[in-house]
């Protein structure tokens, strides 16, 4: 193990996985001298070359497009976005073609792309620049989804991304990139997709949560742990497809469930997960599953309203208690 | 400071060998071989022939909505025939004759417009991408293909079709200035056939060419007479081997004429005038050629009834097929068979009442294979 960020748990993927496999490459704005406008391609131009590090003209749904006709020759492109909002103008590349051409040529031709960036609330970056981007994603049969919480998972994750035969939309987030933790040096080491991880284990109460929310979901746990309430957290970590068992077996045992998301409620992952709840465990519920997520308007850019628009620790609390019936409200 | 002249006047060129009576100028001649030239006759009569016989087959319900061809041979066979096999071919939805040059079963491109998965399926030794909706979509791809090619070093040429709606879209640009940047081996064929549905090319863009476009993306391009099959070839040849020579991309504009429908949905007699579609019949693409080779004494006698027999028969083991399964549906979603999607497959099976099993191999979540299929990992 060293320790080390989220940012170079993802470089160091990338490195190994382009040593393991010369079929790999990485493609996108400023990935090359620039070394990503987060820096996540740092020293991968020198290291490997204009062929397999390219630099793109600035046209998402071009250099997108171009992976998915690599991809179909069996070669395993890492697209890189700048930011997960510009995927938007890639949005009928992925969804009509990476997404649909292993089905529509009847398996001739899969797409082993991995479309990897920053998405979700950042500081400050405003409306167009701070969205939670899975929810486009995650509705389209064909694709896999990908938001990986911490440094390990971004590691194991990533590499696993990139050996998957399918198209994985893989969303980092802006504001992890600088958190330091744990990560298997092993060039073996990857985590399987489709797993989720239980972050915390608790007996009251399970919370569902990933990114920056599983970590203020966190914090509220341990404020809460002071009252004697007991939280589990489960970090899903890949979105599609969905380890609903592992979600399920915690429902089990805790029988209340609260879902905590970055992006707009309405048809988001929180209702997904709380149907699914709902059409496995119903029974094994004591509480109906609450969700807590961010305002549906767009990113204010002031810093103060964009605190207000994204669940905060309180409001995770908040809705913990209320499943628990401990909200001194009383009327349960 | 003055302005000065950066770029001298860019010129256009049209070319033209036969014309609309099968009039070769013999200055231009390709010198096609014989055999070459009955190969391009035999390929547009079979697309011609197809051709009415699916709209027949699709106005009997047998099979579904489609994009006709007729009037557009010459651009794609001849076209496509200046490919290798190992090169690859990038079609639109409009390119039936090209792909039953490239070797696509007739009743597989029947299989296609009667919804079975196994019509998009092209055979493992084909370089061929299945047909694609989304307008222009097709070319990025092309791009990345040629990438492909010149990232492993082989000497693949990658041929991509559109039509002239298709360049008003950002994907046309998009994959032509890659192109361009990359210097890839690829060659972008328009099928200016005037029309996107009910809009004609007019409204479609100012530029008096749709060749000159490639001009501003620093790569050649050329217009062809797109019902000269001899034109189509030359060009196409010239661009093929230039790219595959490591001289980079072209775009050739084919000004050719969509004869009938838009699809079968359609109705043109909404929107442009007998007399135009007349004109155009006037310079038939086949027409001219059947004189042309009728000349040079190389039509083949009974040709047109053995094309005919070939097609009745691929439509008589098209139609022997049973309904397709529904539980194909479920295959090629993903490339294993995700848990979620398992659970719905074994559901419907049981809607169905028809006991399927779930396919061999599916503990290690392998997809079912279909009729002839390859392991993608190329
Ligand atoms: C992105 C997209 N927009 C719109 C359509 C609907 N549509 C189908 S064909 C067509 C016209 C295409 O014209 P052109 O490129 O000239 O090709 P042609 O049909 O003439 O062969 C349109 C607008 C589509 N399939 N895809
Ligand atoms: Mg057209």
């Amino acid at each position: 193990m060293a320790v080390m960020t989220y940012r170079e748990a993802l470089n160091l993927a990338l490195r190994e996985e382009m040593k393991r496999d010369d079929r790999v490459f990485v493609i996108g704005e400023e990935v090359g001298l620039y070394e990503g406008a987060y820096k996540v391609t740092q020293g991968l131009l020198k290291e490997f070359g204009p062929r397999r590090i390219v630099d793109t003209p600035i046209a998402e749904s071009g250099f997108t497009g171009v992976g998915i006709g690599a991809a179909m020759t069996g070669l395993r492109p890492v697209v890189e976005m700048m930011t997960f909002n510009f995927a938007l103008l890639a949005l009928d590349q992925i969804v009509n073609s990476a997404a649909k051409m292993n089905y529509m040529s009847g398996g001739q031709f899969n797409v082993p792309i991995v479309i990897r960036g920053p998405g979700g609330p950042a500081h400050q970056l405003a409306a167009q620049h701070s969205q939670s981007m899975e929810v486009y994603f995650y509705h389209v049969p064909g694709l896999k989804v990908v938001r990986p919480s911490t440094p390990m998972d971004a590691k194991g994750l990533l590499k696993s991304a990139i050996r998957d035969d399918n198209p994985v939309i893989f969303i980092e987030s802006e504001t992890l990139y600088n958190i330091k933790g744990e990560v298997p040096e092993d060039p073996d080491f990857v985590i399987p997709l489709g797993q989720a991880a239980v972050r915390r284990e608790g007996a009251d109460v399970t919370v569902v949560a990933y990114m920056g929310m599983m970590y203020r979901a966190m914090e509220a746990a341990e404020e809460l742990e002071k009252d004697g309430i007991s939280v589990e957290i489960v970090d899903p970590r890949t979105l599609m497809p969905m380890d609903t068992e592992t979600i399920l077996a915690s429902v089990r045992k805790t029988h209340r469930v609260v879902v905590v998301e970055a992006g707009a409620g309405f048809a988001g992952m929180g209702s997904e997960i709380a149907a699914e709840i709902q059409e496995a465990a119903f029974d094994d519920l004591d509480a109906p599953v609450e969700r807590v997520t961010g305002v549906p308007a767009p990113m204010p850019y002031a810093r103060n309203l964009e605190k207000a628009k994204t669940p905060s620790k309180e409001r995770i609390v908040e809705a913990i208690r209320r499943v628990c019936y401990q909200d001194g409200n009383g009327s349960h | 400071m003055p302005r000065t002249v950066l770029e001298p006047r860019f010129q256009v060129e049209h070319l033209s060998i036969l014309d609309s009576d099968g009039n070769l100028d013999s200055s231009l001649d390709p010198e096609i071989p014989s055999a070459e030239l009955k190969r391009l006759y035999r390929a547009m009569l079979l697309g011609r022939r197809l051709d009415e016989r699916m709209i027949r087959l699709q106005r009997q319900g047998r099979i579904g909505t489609f994009a006709p061809i007729k009037g557009q041979e010459a651009s794609q066979v001849g076209a496509a025939a200046t490919l290798r096999r190992t090169d690859w071919m990038v079609p639109s939805f409009r390119e039936t004759a090209a792909m039953l040059l490239r070797g696509w079963p007739i009743e597989k491109l029947l299989l296609l417009f009667a919804g079975y998965l196994e019509g998009g399926q092209p055979d493992e030794s084909q370089n061929d991408l299945p047909i694609t909706i989304p307008v222009a979509t097709q070319l990025p791809h092309a791009v990345g293909l040629a990438y492909a090619a010149q990232y492993r070093g082989d000497d693949a040429v990658v041929m991509a079709f559109c039509g002239d709606g298709a360049t008003s879209e950002g994907d046309f640009h998009e994959a032509v200035n890659f192109a361009g940047v990359w210097h890839v081996p690829a060659v972008f064929v328009v099928q200016n056939n005037q029309w996107a549905i009910s809009v004609p090319l007019k409204k479609q863009t100012h530029s008096r060419t749709i060749a000159q476009k490639a001009l501003a993306y620093g790569i050649p391009g050329l217009q062809v007479d797109g019902n000269d099959v001899l034109a189509v070839y030359a060009a196409c040849h010239e661009a093929v081997e230039r790219a595959r020579g490591g001289d980079g991309p072209t775009l050739i504009e084919c000004v050719t004429y969509r004869l009938g429908v838009h699809t079968t949905a359609d109705d043109p007699t909404k929107y442009r005038t007998a007399e135009e579609v007349e004109a155009w019949e006037r310079k038939d693409p086949l027409t001219r050629f059947t004189a042309y080779l009728k000349k040079k004494r190389l039509l083949e006698e009974g040709l047109e009834d053995e094309v005919d027999k070939e097609i009745a028969a691929a439509v008589q083991r098209f139609e022997a097929l049973g309904a397709a399964e529904p539980l194909t549906m479920f295959e090629h979603v993903y490339a294993e068979l995700p848990a979620h999607l398992k659970a719905q497959r074994e559901q419907l099976a049981g809607a169905l009442g028809n006991g399927a099993t779930p396919p061999a191999g599916d503990d290690d979540q392998a997809s079912p294979p279909m009729r002839g299929q390859r392991t993608t990992r190329r």
